[in-house]
């Protein structure tokens, strides 16, 4: 991991920042250059909403690396409550008890530690929406 | 566009060929396709690599791999689209000689995994994924192929006994081939059983990390003639490609690029899947052949599990898959792959597949389906006998 790549993602992994395009109102996470709908290039910046339900999960029990030390964890893809969808670790549950469908929150977190640079990255999580 | 054959094929034992370098794996194979197929030389080569860099430090694969195979100055790219190179560097050597650029083009395919630990592999086939918004928090390949089979589960009702059966049918059918890395059987018992990688996806329903080559030649329909060889004739080739990350798809249960890429390449070949005897399909994980079954068109959604429990696509079946053993039992070398599933389908078209692995259906048509990523890349021929 090089700096410039984990701060180059500061607005989506700290601000959840998205962009919505101004012709047909897609929202894009990350945003793009090009609306993947409709091909317009101008995009307005929008926050996420911080809730969603989980479409699908699994529990990594084989980790890379960078993992070892919180395997076995989940990973889910929630849909959030404006239909975007997306990959996040799921945790602060019994991650034999997740279902699909379960509600869940983002919150931001520590996600991940590059053994090679020293660079504690953070970013965004799901946690159940009852905790 | 000129009507195209493929002519000779070649390919290493896959497994873990500590001996042998991944040059040495390479030229194995080539040379294998050169005698094979009784061309006296070729004009070009196409080679499906998905990361030497990663894997074993090099790049620059054409220039390499064309100075050890000895024929100097030979034209010779590597492509490359993750686990579906090989598919690729087959569908551009088809292209060339297609066009009239040349009349003999080798499509070749290697990886050497083994070099590296299993924690650099697991690093180096996590770049086929979106590094920063699935990598990045912890997504695995296993892991994304087990978030598809949760949500085909959920979907369908798929069961755990539906992906054990297709490690175990593909296992039958490796046990008989002499190049397959896993050449034997396996129970539903120890699918069940084997260690879980990431829920509900266990090391058997997984596809090994593996070394191998594959190559095959082609060449116009007219010189394979003279040739006075075995040949099967080319008829279809489709490639599509779909959204980097899983997450983006509107249904995580089916693998568009795979339909759409079939569906070309059956429009090319004035063909339906009905028409089609038997595939080699992209088994990585279990539940990849059970999805790619769907979104060929084979059967309905939710309904493949079904099949493959009722022994459908056993050997012999009503429409076997993966004769070889597929990714599973033969290994998947992951550039090579594309390429291994052509040799299968050239050997079965002409009836020369060892061990009585060899079909007795006669068959006239064959589908391969190599892909890349979770479904970001795809790739499908169609071949038929001369």
């Amino acid at each position: 991991m090089y700096s410039a790549r984990d701060w180059r993602e500061y607005p989506r992994r700290y601000r959840l920042e998205a962009g919505k395009c101004k012709k047909c109102g897609k929202i894009e996470f990350p945003t793009r250059l090009v609306c993947s709908k409709c091909g317009a290039r101008e995009f307005e910046t929008e926050m996420l909403p911080d809730t969603g339900k989980v479409l699908t999960y699994t529990v990594i029990r084989t980790a890379p690396s960078q993992f070892t030390d919180i395997a076995p964890y989940a990973i889910a893809i929630a849909e959030l409550t404006n239909g975007v969808k997306l990959t996040a670790q799921l945790v602060d549950c019994d991650v034999d008890k997740i279902k699909v469908g379960d509600e869940v929150r983002i919150e931001f977190r520590r996600v991940q530690t590059d053994a090679h640079s020293g660079i504690l990255s953070y970013g965004y999580k799901f946690v159940p929406k009852w905790y | 566009m000129r009507d195209v054959a493929v002519v000779g094929v070649g390919m290493t034992k896959f497994g873990e060929i500590w001996d042998s370098s991944l040059r040495d794996l390479y030229v194995e194979a080539a040379l294998g396709a050169i005698e094979n197929s009784g061309v006296d030389h070729i004009d070009s080569m196409i080679i499906g690599c998905m990361s030497g860099g990663l894997f074993v430090g090099q790049e620059h694969l054409g220039s390499m791999l064309a100075d050890y195979l000895g024929i100097k100055h030979l034209p010779a790219s590597r492509v490359e689209s993750a686990c579906a190179s090989g598919g690729l560097a087959f569908r551009h050597a088809l292209i060339e000689v297609a066009s009239g650029m040349s009349d003999i083009v080798m499509a070749g395919g290697v990886e050497k995994m083994n070099d590296i630990s299993g924690d650099g592999a697991t690093f180096a086939l996590a770049t086929a994924a979106d590094q920063e918004y699935e990598v990045f928090h912890g997504a695995t390949f296993p892991g994304l192929y087990a978030l598809m089979a949760v949500a085909h589960m959920e979907k369908y009702g798929t069961t755990r006994d539906m992906l054990a059966a297709v490690a175990v049918k593909n296992h039958d059918n490796g046990a008989l081939n002499p190049n397959a890395q896993y050449p034997f059987k396996i129970t539903m018992d120890t699918v069940k059983s084997s260690v879980m990688i990431a829920d509900p996806l266990r090391i058997l329903d997984c596809s090994p990390i593996t070394d191998g080559a594959a190559a095959v030649i082609l060449t116009t329909v007219d010189i394979a003639k003279k040739l006075g060889k075995p040949y099967v004739k080319i008829t279809g080739s489709g490639h599509a490609t779909d959204t980097i990350a899983l997450h983006s798809r509107d249904d995580m249960t089916t693998i568009k690029a795979t339909t759409v890429a079939a569906d070309k390449a059956l429009k090319m070949a004035g063909k339906t899947i009905k028409d089609v005897n038997f595939a080699e399909v992209h088994d990585c994980f279990t539940i990849a052949e059970l999805v790619v079954m769907e979104s060929l068109g084979l059967y309905a959604p939710g309904k493949a599990g079904e099949a493959v429990l009722n022994g459908e696509t056993a050997l012999n079946g009503k429409f076997p898959i993966n004769t070889s053993g597929g990714l599973k039992s033969k290994g998947h070398p992951v550039g090579a792959t594309g390429v291994a599933q052509i040799v299968e389908i050239f050997k079965q078209l002409t009836g020369v597949a060892e061990n009585g692995r060899q079909l007795k259906s006669n068959p006239k048509v064959g589908l391969a389906q190599n892909m890349g990523g979770s479904g970001g890349s795809s790739l499908v021929h169609i071949l038929e006998v001369a």
